[in-house]
Order: C-alpha cells, then sequence, then structure tokens
C-alpha cells in the first residue's frame, strides 16, 4: 500500500481527498493499533465513577481488558484485567466495590492498591519468587484532566495536558458549566456500528449532515413550540454561521450558535418543560455574574461539537455526551456512551435533561440511528470499486463556517501522520 | 401453579378468561407491530401511557435519574410513530422486516382497573442482509377503559448485555 499517498491536498485548488480504502484495509487497521491506539492517550473513565475507596469499573481501551479502581489511599489506578500469575480475569465485574480482589483461579489476592496480598501454599514457591514484584501491571500511563481520565500504552507520550491541546480549552468550557462539578449519570448506552471507526470520529465533528440527515428530529422539536428566543451575542465568535476549529494534535470542534434547541445549560426549551424555565434561566444569570457575558454566552447559547482525537468524542448539546468507540474489525466497532450532569441538579431538571438527551442522542433516539445508518451505509458503498476517494475539501478556501471541514482536515493529516510512523501533522490548519 | 384452596369455579374461570385476554391482547400488539400498523399501534394507548427501554447495564434504572435508551410520554411516542412513517426515518426506511415471539405472559397482579402483566419476547429485525435477535421481557400495566384494555405502562427490559451488533434500537420493540 503506497501510504502517503492515501490522501491527496491540493492547497491552491482547495481539495482535500483521502482514499477509501482506508476504511477497509486490514493493514491499515493494524497501522492504526501500532501508532495511534498504542501511542495516543485514550478516554477510560470520568472521576466520579468511582467515587469512594474500593469503587471500581471494568473497561475496554484498545482491545486491552482493563479495570480502574479507587484505592483505600483515595489513589485512582489502572490495571491490567489479568492475574499475574495465571491470567484469568481479576475482575468480573462492570462495576462495584472491593478491599480485596481475589482471583477465581487459584485464589491469588491483591488489594485495592494492586498490591499481590495473598498466595495460597505460598512455601511452595522457591527463593526467587517475590511476592512484591506480582502485584498487577499498570499501563505505562494513566493520568486525568479535571476528573476525566486517560491511559495511554506508550511509556513515552507526552503529557496529557500537552497532548490535548487547544481541547484543554474546550474541556474547561463546558466544565466551568457547573460550579458543584459534574457526575456521569448511571446508565450506559452500549452499542456498535458496521463501520470504521474513523467514521464515528468524523461524524461527531461534521454539522454539514445535521439538516438534511436529521430532518424528523429538527421536525419533532419543531412542534413542540418556540424556546427562549435567541440572545444577541455579545461577541464576534462564533458568529451566526458558527465555526469548525482544529484545536491541534488531531483533535477539532463544531462551535454554532444554539437556535430554538434546549440546552440544560442554559437556553430553556419546551422539551425541557415549563417546570425548569426559571432553574435554567437562573443558571445563566449565575454564570454570567461570574464569568461575564461573553464568556456565559459561548457556555448557555453555542453548542459543541469535539473531538479528542482519536476516538473520544465529548458533545456539549442536547446535553454532555462522553462517547467513546473503538475498532474490533475494519468494519466493526463498539460505543459506549454516557451522559455528564452538574451536581446538584433538581430531580425535575435531571428527569428533563434525560429526556432531551433520549429524544436525539443514543440508539433509540429521533437522530442518532441515521447516524449509525449513515455509517453503515458508507461501509456498504466503500465496497463499491469504482469511486476510489471520499470529498474533505468543503471550506478549504473560506473564512470558515460551522460547515466547513477544518477539523475534519486536522484529523486525517494527524492520522496520516500517525500511520506513518510520525509523531504528529506538520500542519493543523489549512 | 395450583389454584388457592376456596376459590370457587366460577373465580377460577373469571381468572382464566382474564388471563386468555391480556394474553390474547399482547399477542395480538405483536402482530400489529409485526404488520408496522403503527396508527393502530398509536390506539392501544392511554393518553398518559409510557413507553421505555432501560439501558443494557441498568435494566432496573429509574429513567428519571438514569440514562435508559427510550422513555417516551405519548406526545413523544406519537412523534417517534411520525418519524418511522417519514421517508426520512432512515434507519428504517425501507422498513426492517420483523418477527416477534411472545411466551410466558402472566398476570402478575390485578389492582383495579389495572393489570400487570409480564411476557417474554424474542424479537429479529430483519434488514441489509442482517438478521439481529432482541431478547427480554416485557413489563405492562393494561387498563380497562370502557370495556377495553389499554397500555397504561409498556416497558421492554433487554437481556442483551449490549446492542451489539445491533446498534439502535429503531424499531418499535
Amino acid at each position: 500500500m503506497n501510504l502517503p499517498e492515501l490522501i491527496h491536498e491540493d492547497r491552491s485548488g482547495g481539495v482535500f481527498r483521502v482514499r477509501r480504502s482506508v476504511f477497509s484495509s486490514t493493514e491499515i487497521a493494524a497501522l492504526e493499533q501500532k501508532y495511534i491506539f498504542q501511542r495516543c492517550w485514550l478516554y477510560i473513565g470520568h472521576d466520579s465513577e468511582i467515587p469512594s475507596a474500593g469503587d471500581f469499573r471494568r473497561r475496554t481501551v484498545a482491545g486491552q481488558p482493563l479495570f480502574w479502581v479507587r484505592g483505600g489511599d483515595g489513589k485512582v489506578r489502572v490495571f491490567y484485567n489479568s492475574c499475574t500469575h495465571w491470567g484469568a480475569n481479576i475482575c468480573r465485574l462492570d462495576e462495584g466495590n472491593a478491599e480485596l480482589f481475589q482471583c477465581f483461579y487459584h485464589a491469588w489476592t491483591f488489594n485495592n492498591h494492586g498490591d499481590l496480598v495473598s498466595v495460597p501454599d505460598e512455601p511452595g514457591y522457591g527463593s526467587g519468587f517475590r511476592k512484591e514484584a506480582m502485584g498487577l501491571v499498570s499501563p505505562p500511563r494513566v493520568d486525568n484532566y479535571r476528573g476525566l481520565y486517560f491511559v495511554s500504552f506508550s511509556p513515552s507520550v507526552e503529557d496529557l495536558v500537552s497532548y490535548l491541546g487547544d481541547a484543554k480549552d474546550y474541556i474547561d468550557l463546558i466544565l466551568d458549566q457547573s460550579e458543584e462539578g459534574w457526575r456521569v449519570i448511571p446508565g450506559t448506552q452500549k452499542y456498535s456500528v458496521r463501520a470504521n471507526w474513523k467514521m464515528f470520529s468524523l461524524n461527531s465533528l461534521d454539522n454539514y449532515h445535521v439538516r438534511p440527515l436529521h430532518s424528523t428530529f429538527f421536525k419533532y422539536t419543531e412542534s413542540l413550540g418556540a424556546g427562549d428566543p435567541p440572545v444577541s451575542p455579545p461577541t464576534e465568535f462564533p458568529g451566526p454561521q458558527g465555526r469548525a476549529l482544529s484545536l491541534r494534535n488531531g483533535h477539532g470542534v463544531d462551535v454554532f450558535p444554539s437556535v430554538n434547541r434546549a440546552r440544560p445549560i442554559a437556553h430553556w426549551h419546551p422539551i425541557l418543560g415549563e417546570d425548569s424555565k426559571e432553574e435554567i434561566r437562573n443558571r445563566r444569570a449565575g454564570l454570567v455574574e461570574k464569568f461575564g457575558e461573553e464568556r456565559a454566552y459561548l457556555m448557555c447559547n453555542t453548542n459543541r461539537l469535539m473531538l479528542i482525537y482519536p476516538n473520544f468524542a465529548l458533545h456539549d448539546i442536547a446535553g454532555v455526551s462522553l462517547r467513546y468507540f473503538e475498532p474490533v474489525a475494519p468494519d466493526y466497532m463498539e460505543v459506549t456512551v454516557q451522559t455528564l450532569a452538574p451536581r446538584g441538579e433538581s430531580a425535575e431538571l435531571l428527569n428533563r435533561r434525560l429526556e432531551n438527551f433520549l429524544s436525539f442522542l443514543g440508539p433509540g433516539g429521533f437522530a442518532h440511528p441515521d447516524d449509525i445508518e449513515a455509517m453503515e451505509s458508507a461501509q456498504l458503498g466503500f465496497r463499491a470499486n469504482g469511486p476510489e476517494w471520499i470529498d474533505a475539501s468543503r471550506g478549504m478556501q473560506r473564512d470558515g463556517t460551522a460547515l466547513d471541514e477544518i477539523h475534519v482536515r486536522a484529523f486525517w493529516r494527524q492520522w496520516h501522520a500517525h500511520i506513518m510512523g510520525d509523531a504528529k501533522a506538520e500542519r493543523d490548519h489549512d | 401453579m395450583t389454584s388457592e384452596p376456596g376459590n370457587s369455579l366460577d373465580e377460577r374461570i373469571t381468572k382464566l378468561l382474564l388471563e386468555r385476554e391480556v394474553e390474547d391482547f399482547i399477542i395480538r400488539e405483536a402482530v400489529v407491530l409485526d404488520e408496522w400498523r403503527l396508527d393502530e399501534w398509536l390506539t392501544l394507548f392511554t393518553d398518559d401511557a409510557r413507553y421505555m427501554i432501560p439501558s443494557t447495564d441498568k435494566p432496573g434504572g429509574d429513567p428519571k435519574e438514569t440514562l435508559g435508551i427510550i422513555n417516551d410520554d405519548m406526545a413523544r411516542l406519537r412523534g417517534r410513530v411520525e418519524r418511522l412513517k417519514s421517508r426520512h426515518a432512515h434507519r428504517e426506511f425501507p422498513w426492517s422486516r420483523t418477527r416477534r415471539f411472545i411466551s410466558n405472559v402472566r398476570v402478575k397482579e390485578i389492582a383495579g382497573e389495572e393489570i400487570l402483566a409480564n411476557a417474554s419476547f424474542l424479537v429479529y429485525r430483519i434488514r441489509s442482509g442482517q438478521v439481529d435477535p432482541l431478547i427480554g421481557a416485557y413489563e405492562y400495566i393494561l387498563r380497562r377503559v370502557e370495556g377495553t384494555l389499554k397500555i397504561a405502562f409498556r416497558k421492554a427490559v433487554l437481556d442483551l448485555e449490549a446492542l451489539r451488533p445491533h446498534g439502535t434500537l429503531s424499531i418499535i420493540l
């Protein structure tokens, strides 16, 4: 395979195309595992999922069976879910609380710091056996940014904050919306898509499809009547057409004004219920007071579709959603979706927030099933031998709107550099 | 199961007739759905009804505080049907074929005009070269309104650990 020619970019003509084989080639999937999933920071979960000492959750990241646990010392650790003796899974529940993890096979027992604390018939092992070196094994790097935990299987990966690039500012813009902090709401949407994982990354940034593909969703919300009127923007950014931005290192965001769409923080629409009107308006007033008109406007009256490269979409739109997805095969991915809500939110607004979330999002929503259909349809379309390219040229020669693919191209450039073994793309921007 | 001692034949016959009526109702509903007679399906509900599918990891979760998959009041359920009938619910245009196998129907409790009933389901969705089985159990609250049974509450609890490889719940389950 001719790797340099997988992407064709003509800056003077404003053309950017990608070979369709990138979505179906097993050779490329292997390069992605080696150079992307074994080298990048990958999202594992949010602090609030394991609030108390001993709380644990089981997760698979890049095909690696892991679990993460808050130790008796309060520290969060991530372990490979495999007994250091005979390999069986140590953690056999998706979530729970434990002081000790005892392997069910031969009863080797580890504490929630990962230390091996008990071995049946220990004298049976010789003088070279060192119990203290047989603790559970952690991935090389674990770090968090404001409670969002990531792992990396590469010891030499750059620091998480530096890796996040400008995405850090957008994470701040989302998390600052709640003074009391955030928690992951119980309940996980676990599903799959019979398509290449990169399609989920790119669909998560793409705004161009939203109106044509999701017309039934807009028809439904419009039938509910009008929400609070749009706020007159106190800032030129992102402008009425919104903006698509590269956030460096392959990350990107699409920012656009929220017009007649519900935002629990903080733009009221009938889908959020009459009862929540006051709480939502008060929230906005509080944010204006704390952060000023401009930042409060961005928080409350614009939406964000953000992708943390390579496979973590953080959307701040109908609610805050955490979506991570990973390749199982070139044409099959597994997707996990959770949602964040502010701590201390009223029961009524939380209920409305969740209803609003479900109306658009998730495998039973009014919109997302059609995203999945589109991804799967494209994957089937890629079987066609005639057309060779997909096109990602939109907006190369204009100042930029939310419909442009500046972020999509930034993703592709980083991806292309990675699968060729380079650390970083030469350019983030067009 | 034995009938409680002391129950008269009349009482036992009444109970049996009710069980048959409930089972017949649920099976006829399944046929209506397999035939995509969605407007007719909506008429089976009371105005205050809910249709609900919890997430696979929290099957008992309260949808007011737990993220599920579907939590529709009648306004949203009518919107869902409207969407499915349009040509723009792309996941279901053209409609998938479905075949519903309903069994183990039992009446759990009778409380005034309301009947709590459970049933097991195996629903196949067939489309685009794929056959995806959905396995689980229904919880119904049926209410007798002017002599006719109506659905006041309908929850489909999946036994699946994830919607994999299904991807979506785009049909009515």
